[in-house]
């Protein structure tokens, strides 16, 4: 496949996916029902901005190889940044998402400078604890702002009358797929900047860098904040696509969930990003869906139980694929394209490294 | 003054729990450079099976809790043990997907407890003794204190003497300075791997059965919520370091007291604080070998 043709393939797919609302597609087994229905669209845009999501975390960990486990903090600060200004000014969306986003960049640029500091598995629970921070600060509800561990309501007064309510969920959809385009755009800008070079090389070998006169540490930063800054915004959108801020998503485990969506699409892949991520929504949103059967229920304990927890099943699968499918489905994808056209170069779409050498692995 | 005694006390017997679970993340990580994240698996299932084995002796006994905590650390071994064997050892060296993996046993075993057991904490019934108090010099410090605190000397003695005394010891503290020349002289390093997660689940799931007479519950996610604190006690002690986990746990546990009580319950807030500084100061920890 020339890069032309997956240029084109790519346009046809995202035309397709903007007519969806308007079209009547049932697609039995993995939607709730057609495509136009409020039910469908919003699971389908919590599914793009899941996936853009799952980008800005693929910048971190594919292209610059910083696993951190507290991305979970700035996707947190876009949704309760701009629940809280929304809620307590009478600022109205715009300027309010923009003041949201400078919040977001000032914060991950003090997180990333610090935890920068140290590299490697050091680096992820430092993130992790500066995330776990930020799930303390979210569930204590100082001064009444983030409403605990019941969440925050969307205030809707400073929110165009589009997108608010069940009626205009197609323009949240819209909004979604609009938000998962440009993270996708800017994700693939950075990969081909200098700096996405540059972070590349950091990944796969620091030391070289330094010896070159590159910085390693700025780069590392440019990265870590960039993609802080992508998730906030998709944190903003997905404040709107819910109407509402909870507390379970600043958590530890909301970050780890995207580690697992971005490890299952192949790592340093931004197609297995996007695919990793929406397969793990419908599969969770399906999942919970057969927990609740009555085929499940009907089960003897020894079955019923492991059925009826879907993160039971995804964890299981995640090892899995971690053990037997090294580089994830799109690794697994470009072995079965290679059997099939014996001798051919790979196509365009862009090398899908293996997962980045551990610093300060013994040899 | 009591006040000050009271949250001491406290904070040595939260603590001592603290470090049961680094422990064993520190040695672990030490020799084989793998992020454990499954260890709060390890301590809830030792809660739990401990927990459910102390209860068939009869439970707020002390022999149903010996029985408890005995059931515990041998649980927390064996799924450590089988954790090593089925997912760590395939991974060899490929110390990004050992991490990836016990990610991923994290979240499908706390998922299983919460099936098996229910997603709410349950309250545990303690002996007489465990839930009351004792007073020291005008303080009413609760017995679960003095209990946390014997056990952690008693697993960092245990561990010390092990590593210091025994040949298994020798070649895990040789196999954390250097495991490319262990291996060169012909010692099988990996089944010193085995054995360093099975005192690591051991410790675990002793802390496990500890933290619920301390918590007077016990949950699905109480190892979870544990782990966090470990992994911050692990890096400020240091990566690797037993006598650096040892002093950071008590460090990190009393700092978390005091804030608690002084400054407005802030203590979670202050450990993240006192992380941030100590990586600033010293980015390998207070006792970690410098990078």
């Amino acid at each position: 496949m020339t890069r032309a043709s997956t240029r084109l393939g790519g346009l046809a797919l995202l035309v397709l996916l903007a007519c969806l609302p308007l079209l009547a597609l049932p697609v039995p087994g993995v939607l709730p029902g057609y495509t136009y229905e409020p039910g469908t669209l919003q699971l389908l845009a919590l599914c793009w901005l899941t996936a853009a999501l799952a980008l800005s975390y693929h910048l971190l960990f594919g292209v610059a190889g910083l696993m951190s486990f507290g991305h979970a903090l700035y996707f947190a600060a876009g949704i309760y940044g701009l629940a809280i200004v929304l809620d307590r000014t009478d600022v109205p969306l715009l300027p309010a998402a923009a003041l949201v986003l400078v919040g977001g960049v000032a914060l991950a640029f003090v997180v990333g400078a610090i935890s920068l500091r140290v590299t490697g598995i050091s680096f992820a629970m430092v993130t992790l604890a500066f995330a776990q921070a930020g799930n303390v600060l979210v569930r204590r509800d100082q001064g009444d702002l983030t409403g605990g561990e019941e969440g925050l309501a969307l205030a809707t007064d400073g929110v165009p009358a589009a997108l608010v309510g069940v009626v205009n969920t197609r323009n949240l959809y819209w909004l979604a797929l609009a938000v998962l385009l440009v993270v996708y755009l800017v994700v693939l800008w950075i990969e081909r900047s200098r700096a996405g070079h540059m972070a590349a090389a950091v990944r796969e070998n620091e030391v070289r860098v330094r010896i070159i006169g590159g910085r390693p540490y700025l780069t590392k930063l440019v990265v870590f904040v960039l993609a802080a800054s992508l998730a906030t915004v998709v944190g903003m959108a997905y404040l709107l696509l819910q109407s509402g801020a909870s507390p379970a998503t600043s958590t530890a485990d909301f970050t780890l969930t995207l580690l697992v969506m971005v490890v299952l699409g192949g790592v340093g892949s931004r197609w297995g990003a996007v695919v990793g991520a929406v397969l793990y929504t419908l599969l969770d949103q399906r999942l919970a869906e057969l927990a609740h059967s009555e085929a499940v229920a009907g089960l003897p304990a020894v079955l019923r139980i492991p059925l009826s927890e879907p993160m039971f099943l995804l964890g299981t699968c995640f090892v899995l694929v971690v053990i037997f499918l090294p580089g994830g489905l799109a690794g697994a994808a470009e072995r079965l394209a290679a059997r099939r056209r014996p001798g051919s170069d790979r196509d365009g779409s862009g090398p899908a490294p293996g997962v980045p050498a551990p610093e300060g692995a013994v040899a | 003054m009591s006040t000050l005694i009271l949250l001491l006390a406290t904070g040595l017997g939260l603590g001592g729990l603290y470090f049961l679970v680094a422990s064993g993340l520190s040695l672990i990580y030490g020799l084989m450079g793998v992020l454990n994240f499954a260890h709060g698996s390890f301590l809830t299932l030792g809660a739990f099976v401990g927990l459910a084995a102390g209860n068939l002796v009869g439970a707020g006994t002390w022999g149903g809790l010996l029985l408890g905590l005995v059931v515990g650390a041998l649980t927390g071994a064996a799924a450590a043990t089988a954790t090593e064997l089925g997912l760590i050892r395939p991974l060899y060296d490929r110390h990004i997907e050992q991490v990836l993996v016990t990610v991923g046993l994290s979240l499908a075993t706390v998922a299983l407890f919460e099936g098996i057991w229910g997603p709410n904490p349950r309250n545990v019934t303690r002996t007489e003794w465990l839930a009351s108090t004792t007073d020291v010099l005008g303080a009413h410090v609760p017995n679960t204190a003095f209990l946390n605190v014997l056990a952690a000397a008693a697993v960092l003695g245990g561990i010390v003497a092990f590593l210091r005394y025994t040949r298994y010891g020798l070649i895990i503290r040789a196999g954390v300075e250097n495991r490319a020349m262990v291996t060169a002289l012909g010692i099988d390093v990996r089944r010193a791997f085995t054995l360093v997660f099975a005192v690591g689940g051991a410790a675990a799931g002793l802390g496990g059965v500890l933290a619920t007479q301390s918590l007077n519950y016990v949950s699905p996610h109480m190892g979870a919520s544990l782990l966090i604190f470990a992994f911050i006690v692990t890096v400020i002690g240091g990566m690797g370091s037993l006598t650096g986990a040892a002093v950071a746990s008590v460090v990190v546990a009393v700092l978390q007291q005091l804030a608690n009580f002084y400054l407005n319950n802030t203590g979670d807030l202050i450990v993240v604080l006192l992380l941030a500084l100590v990586l600033l100061v010293r980015p390998s920890g207070l006792m970690g070998r410098p990078a």
